[in-house]
């Protein structure tokens, strides 16, 4: 019964990055619903299924998914987002300031448009 | 309550489907994909503990570790394209 409810409560945070993911209107915004609530979404339902189980083996697979969800998801999302932010920037809207343009030396090339390595 | 969280993950399914056909640039939909990757999880972890079986979890240990390895050859794709 509880673990069913936790698992509920899971795929809850699960729709909910689902409705950001179609709903934002830039794809740095939907990297950021989609990786933070899906990320306690699953470990959610993980430990839903955990709670349910009594096999010694069973648990240490859910125990080994948690975290090896927990240790890949954000490097992942990590790469992704640096990869959109080098090849899209910057959404065009008032107030953002673009740290990284210096850092990544993206404003020279952005200017003479010289080929990227 | 299983019935429902099952409805559940098949309306976060159609969601994420419709940003992989939609989506404007190829990061979106890989995030779309990546979804997709989490509802399957949530979906064998949703039948373990609705039936107190754990036979299909060594798949989960799977698609936790070969999962982000697409995303992030997608996104050095991306980056060496530069588009």
């Amino acid at each position: 019964m509880i673990g069913e409810l936790l698992a509920l409560g899971g795929a809850t945070l699960v729709l909910l990055a689902a409705v950001g993911v179609v709903r934002l209107d830039h794809a740095l915004a939907r990297m950021h619903a989609l990786s933070k609530a899906s990320t306690l979404g699953v470990l959610l339902i993980l430990v839903g299924a955990a709670v349910n189980i009594s096999d010694a083996n069973d648990l240490t697979s859910i125990l080994l998914a948690a975290l090896l969800h927990l240790l890949t998801s954000p490097p992942a999302s990590n790469l992704l987002s640096r990869a959109t932010y080098i090849a899209y920037g910057m959404p065009a809207a008032t107030g953002i300031i673009d740290e990284g343009a210096e850092p990544l030396h993206l404003a020279s090339q952005r200017n003479d448009d010289s080929p990227r390595e | 309550m299983t019935e429902a969280t099952f409805a559940i993950l098949i309306a976060a399914t159609a969601l994420f489907t419709y940003r992989l056909c939609v989506g404007p640039s190829l990061a979106d939909r890989s995030i779309a994909l990546n979804g997709l990757l989490l509802v399957g999880m949530g979906g064998i972890a949703t039948h373990a503990a609705h039936t107190g079986q754990g036979a299909f979890l060594p798949t989960l240990v799977a698609i936790a570790l070969v999962g982000p390895i697409g995303s992030g050859m997608i996104a050095h794709f991306i980056e060496g394209r530069g588009k």
